[in-house]
């Protein structure tokens, strides 16, 4: 029999049939939806008559353009309360689970799925935001699709799809100390570019991979999107089903479930279309200086010769210069790439006993309603508000800036989110990715600063 | 049925000579409010082609008098970012029936296609061609996008490429269909899938 990677595997067990052209018919366990991207697709459904077929396989949330205080109070932006009205109640008429505002288990969509055991490995997982691909760290296909796709799987459970290419990116050994997945995958799409992944699901596989936790694993797999690929993966081990074990949907018969995901992954002579391999320790902390993710340097690195001219002007930076000691406005800490637990436990444990830099505003956005019950269960909120920051509620926030968390015009943010395209934080904003520790730094001494000299003694 | 028939469109373009072109600069998220899908193309570009007064930038190609038309001519990767269907309503709300580029971001490639929005990918050189044809003719320049024979050609030359798309999307724009008929029409075929793969 042919060797088969871990794409193959996952997606011809949910081929229906296949177009001429060959295009698949493709079977969608899960379906994710939000307030923005679906609206539109439930009017189409009524305007036709369709009903939804399989309301189960659907789970809701309300997070782009919820706003992140006062979430208990009635809501004062009326597009957004007419968005978010407008899923509860598609949601009540079509018998979908939706997690609103006050519910317990809200959050950005690509972290409670997770958190929920929604996600699990082998499934093919669907949601209107390019973010999907976050589930794939599960071993899974998961990937964002349009709002007439949300349509088609409202209607039918099913896509039709091309069947994407396949790519494995290996990083072989331990990452260095203090660098960590979102330093990764920002190397990585600074190494193969914005575009490099175009037509592919990338396996992400090797030493460093495999030692990651679930949320590092997720970090990773999110922002495979960024690289241009529909998806990222990883094959199931121990890890993800440790993780899934705790979680409240994990299947009743979980070691029969398990005997199943220990099939998952790639054969070892499996070909893929694609092959990369990078040392995990030629990875440094990582942050961008232009205006997309790929325009990534090492923290101590200098903005290069040959950066585009448009992006440097819009951010006001030069070729050849460091950016360390740039002042920074705004530090960002959330977002379906970085607000998950471990983020907001490797926050508190660098600034336990510091305080922000004066000029500095600090907005920590958790991912989920259960990641902010967690934040304060274990007393992270005291270390994170006597630092000066302030903790809001869980959504997307200032990652793309829908509600009203925009940064200023001309502001610097640095920012744990996945974007830093033109006004993606607001018009006129000016940000700067990073993982949590150099957000961290930056909001302590108010400038771009090395999180591993200034928090040499505790990580 | 519920996408407009695609036919043969003959039209000067629009050129935008930018690479990368992601969905927040298509149309800011800040404009995705709206629960219905219509008023679109008023924030096409919109930082782009007005600045924080509202005021029109002279300079961008959308409002450059010499430039218009149904087919908007990008740099290479057009697309990429968010998954925000909204993009694609956007340039179709505008009035964009094609955008051409050397590459596309896979997202917004099917977004477009799912909309009745035509991406034509061609090669780098032949792109660079179309922008020295629209340049060198001042907006002049005509073209004919032919989906039948998947074929673009500049007028004033004839010089004329072929370009690829999926045979099942080709028949859904030629004919008005959507994925979501085709569907509906094999509903039995996905019932027995799911219960054969309990």
């Amino acid at each position: 029999m042919k060797a088969m990677t871990l794409l193959d595997k996952i997606w011809d067990r949910h081929v229906v049939r296949t177009e001429d052209g060959g295009r698949c018919v493709l079977f969608i366990d899960r379906h994710y939806i939000h307030e923005v991207t679906s609206p539109v697709a439930f009017a189409n459904l009524d305007k036709r008559g369709i009903p939804v077929a399989r309301p189960l396989r659907t789970t809701a949330t309300a997070d782009h353009n919820v706003p992140t205080t006062g979430q208990e109070l009635p809501l004062d932006d009326p597009k957004a309360r007419t968005q978010i009205e407008t899923l509860a109640n598609n949601c009540r008429k079509h018998g979908i689970n939706y997690f609103g505002m006050q519910h317990p288990n809200q959050g950005i969509v690509h972290i409670i799925g997770p958190e929920q055991g929604f996600t699990q490995p082998g499934m093919t997982i669907v949601c209107g935001d390019s973010h999907t691909s976050t589930h794939g760290a599960f071993g899974a296909i998961a990937f964002g699709v349009g709002t007439s796709e949300v349509e088609m799987v409202l209607a039918s459970q099913c896509l039709i799809q091309e069947k994407p290419k396949s790519m494995r990116i290996t990083i072989n050994g331990l990452l260095n100390k203090g660098v960590g997945a979102k330093d990764l995958i920002l190397y990585i799409i600074s190494r193969i570019s914005t575009s490099g992944g175009t037509g592919h699901f990338i396996e992400f596989a090797g030493e460093a991979v495999r030692s990651l936790t679930m949320d590092g694993r997720m970090t990773l797999c999110n922002m495979a999107i960024e690289c241009g690929a529909r998806g990222g993966m990883i094959a199931p081990d121990e890890t993800t089903f440790e993780y899934l074990r705790h979680t409240a949907n994990a299947p009743a018969d979980f070691s029969h479930a398990v005997e199943k995901w220990r099939l998952l992954n790639s054969d070892p002579e499996a070909v893929f279309d694609r092959e990369y391999v990078f040392e995990a320790t030629d990875v440094p902390v990582m942050i961008t200086y232009g205006t997309n993710p790929g325009m990534a340097i090492n923290i101590n690195g200098k903005v290069p010769a040959n950066a585009p001219a448009d992006a440097l002007a819009y951010m006001g930076f030069s070729s050849g210069e460091t950016l360390l000691g740039k002042a920074i406005d705004y530090v960002f800490i959330g977002s379906c790439t970085n607000g998950r637990i471990e983020d907001f436990r490797l926050l508190a444990r660098l600034v336990r006993g510091r305080k922000k830099a004066e000029n500095v505003t600090v907005w920590l956005v958790p991912g989920s309603k259960k990641v902010e019950s967690l934040i304060r269960q274990e007393g992270l909120d005291q270390i994170l508000d006597a630092a000066g920051f302030s903790l809001r509620q869980p959504g997307c926030s200032a990652c793309l800036a829908m509600n009203r968390d925009k940064i200023p015009q001309g502001c610097y943010c640095m920012s744990t989110s996945n974007r830093n395209f033109e006004g993606r934080q607001g018009p006129g904003a000016k940000t700067i990715l990073a993982g949590v520790p150099a957000a961290a730094a930056a909001a302590l001494t108010g400038n771009i600063s090395d999180p591993r000299i200034l928090f040499n003694t505790i990580y | 049925m519920s996408i407009q028939k695609f036919s043969t469109i003959i039209s000067t373009a629009v050129p935008l000579k930018v690479q990368n072109i992601d969905t927040d600069q298509i149309i800011p998220a800040r404009f995705l409010t709206s629960v219905e899908r219509k008023g679109f193309g008023e924030n096409l570009f919109r930082d782009w082609r007005f600045d924080s007064q509202d005021n029109k930038i002279a300079s961008f190609p959308l409002n450059d008098p010499r430039y218009s038309g149904s087919i908007l001519v990008t740099g290479d990767h057009f697309g990429c970012g968010s998954s925000r269907e909204h993009a694609a309503w956007a340039l179709y709300d505008y009035g964009f029936r094609v955008v051409v580029s050397s590459s596309f971001a896979d997202i917004f490639r099917n977004n477009a296609l799912n909309v009745g929005l035509l991406p034509v990918k061609v090669s780098e050189t032949f792109l660079a061609r179309i922008f020295t044809a629209i340049y060198e003719n001042s907006g002049m320049a005509q073209f004919r996008v032919d989906l039948e024979s998947q074929t673009f050609t500049v007028l004033g030359n004839g010089d004329t490429e072929y370009f690829n798309v999926d045979s099942y999307k080709k028949r859904c724009l030629l004919m008005g269909y959507d994925d979501v008929d085709y569907l509906l029409s094999i509903g039995d075929q996905i019932e027995d899938f799911e219960k054969e793969n309990e």
